[in-house]
């Protein structure tokens, strides 16, 4: 479903992901791992287009995504949430939610002003799916919370369902346990499940090394930027280059 | 903030607006009174626009005046010095502002930052150079006249502006409350969480900025045909800094913080002469004082203030 050919990325002198490589099945949980620095975050907003790669190729569906700008990603099926909140904080719960469906609400600015009926219909339409997505991720009751009022463990279950309402093939989750109490990461790690079930591709990027095991079919392993291993999730677990990069025999 | 993007509370506010323009004649009691009110509709008209490019697509615009500008001066040379009837030379004018704020809001926004503003400024100060100094066609600094539309007098132009003010707000609020007036709120909110959800930041940037600019020349082409007369001086960049004054007292990310913002802004100088010599001095502590004790502006403000005093009782 997603093919990344030896994509690479430097931010000045420091080569943030190195001529890595690899393939994520339709219908998986693919987690990617790593210690901190090791290029996690900097690979996804490649995957998202939100960097461009200096090198390489991202294949979607066989099309070619890399150089693109964002929107198109999202437009080709691929979803995401971020690590540090990128959450619409002028606007309610269910709107962010609402407005995560965009693509799916074309509308041209002559009906948007004039709001015939069809719209007020569809509109009706959307804040129902909106509500619907709010209490999969269990946050029903805040549907009408200003976003600012919303504790930290609420926000990060928002950007994953402002995700879901774009209705994407693939869903890149970055860190969404991070920050949370092992009773909420329990929660996320139900959700991350229930995603899957839904036929949704999931890429997932984890510290939380539990959470990886139990739901993830494939593992990638990063290190420095680079490709250190990749597997499901015992082979990787028991591989010696990852235990030692985890041990840390602290190299530079 | 979300309060005022819900359907009924800005009908209310919607309904609330149509009603004092339907009773302030009443309270209106000489022509000067009238012209004050139909200068107060035409700035509300400017600043409905100008707030959804600022308050809810995020971006800044310092040459509104020019756009303005630019609307009356098109349609007074192509109704006075071609004789086309207003009916035509009004909505020809403000499609050709449209079009250029298109061509030159394309190239600036596809780059990330404020560059609007800078391009705006600039060509702001573009246009009221050309309208002072082409007075052959605009005649330069002393003005030239415009031809009337089909009416005439203080109280028929009341409520032709007070319509197109109140059409502008319903169609202002139907558009923020539409898939795409989230997506422009989305914009300003998280723009990179806004573009992995397929919105795309350069089309709807340019899309309100577009918008505003329409609004913009609509109300000067509508002022020129009231006043019968034009000068430079409503295109000049004081005029870009007194409209963005207006939203931002008046409240960003609010229609009627908008209107408000005009119409305290557009009467305060006319009721203290004491203003006139200091307008700019005024402005300018108006804004800072605006930032420092109410950044959110003259109306979300106040209803936030409105609602914790609902909350408390239970």
């Amino acid at each position: 479903m997603l093919r990344a050919e030896n994509l690479a990325k430097r931010f000045g002198g420091v080569r943030a992901v190195q001529d890595v490589s690899f393939e994520v099945a339709a219908g998986t949980v693919h987690s990617i791992i790593g210690p901190n620095g090791a290029g996690k975050t900097t690979l996804l907003n490649l995957l998202s287009g939100i960097e461009q790669p200096d090198l390489g190729q991202i294949f979607f569906d066989a099309r070619a995504l890399a150089g693109k700008p964002p929107h198109l990603f999202a437009a080709a099926g691929i979803g995401r949430t971020f690590q540090n909140l990128q959450i619409f904080f002028n606007m309610s719960a269910a709107e962010n939610v609402m407005a995560g469906g965009w693509l799916h609400q074309a509308c041209g600015l002559a009906a948007a002003m004039l709001r015939p009926p069809r719209l007020a219909r569809a509109e009706q339409r959307v804040r129902e799916e909106a509500r619907g997505l709010l209490e999969l991720v269990g946050l029903g009751r805040w549907a009408d919370a200003p976003t600012e009022a919303m504790p930290y463990g609420a926000l990060k279950r928002l950007e994953i369902a402002r995700a879901l309402a774009a209705r994407p093939r693939l869903l890149l989750l970055d860190e969404p346990a991070a920050g949370l109490n092992p009773s909420e990461t329990r929660e996320i790690d139900e959700l991350i499940r229930s995603i899957a079930e839904r036929g949704i591709t999931v890429v997932l990027v984890e510290h939380n090394m539990k959470l990886v095991m139990e739901v993830s079919q494939r593992v990638l392993v990063l290190h420095e930027g680079r490709k250190l291993a990749e597997g499901d999730p015992r082979e990787v677990s028991e591989h010696p280059a990852v235990v030692e990069a985890y041990l840390g025999t602290e190299h530079a | 903030m979300s309060a005022a993007a819900q359907p009924s509370a800005s009908r209310r506010g919607f309904l609330a607006l149509a009603l004092i323009v339907a009773l302030l004649p009443l309270a209106l009691p000489n022509n000067y009174t009238y012209e004050i009110a139909i200068v107060v509709g035409l700035n509300a008209i400017v600043c409905v626009g100008l707030n959804l490019l600022i308050g809810y697509a995020g971006q800044i615009s310092l040459g509104h005046a020019g756009f303005f500008g630019l609307g009356a001066y098109g349609t007074a040379i192509l109704a006075a010095r071609y004789g086309w009837p207003p009916a035509l030379s009004l909505p020809v004018s403000v499609l050709a502002v449209a079009a250029l704020a298109w061509l030159v809001g394309r190239p600036v926004l596809r780059l990330k930052g404020h560059y609007l503003a800078m391009a705006t400024l600039g060509l702001g100060i573009i246009v009221s150079v050309v309208l002072a100094t082409e007075d052959r066609i605009t005649g330069g600094p002393d003005g030239m006249a415009v031809p009337p539309l089909w009416v005439t007098g203080e109280k028929s132009w009341y409520w032709i502006v007070a319509g197109t003010l109140l059409a502008v707000v319903w169609l202002a609020q139907n558009l923020i409350d539409s898939p795409r007036g989230r997506a422009w709120r989305a914009l300003h909110g998280a723009e990179i969480a806004a573009g992995a959800v397929g919105i795309d930041a350069a089309r709807h940037k340019l899309a309100a900025f577009v918008l505003s600019a329409a609004l913009a020349a609509l109300a000067g082409a509508l002022s020129a045909h009231y006043a019968g007369f034009i000068t430079p001086s409503r295109a000049s960049f004081l005029h870009s800094i007194e409209l963005v004054t207006m939203v931002v007292f008046g409240g960003m990310a609010s229609t009627l913080g908008a209107v408000l913002g005009a119409a305290v802004l557009t009467t305060l100088p006319q009721l203290l002469a004491v203003f006139k010599d200091y307008e700019l001095v005024a402005l300018g502590a108006l804004m800072m004082l605006t930032m420092i004790f109410m950044p959110r502006g003259l109306v979300p403000t106040l209803e936030k203030a409105l609602d914790a005093a609902r909350r408390k009782p239970r």
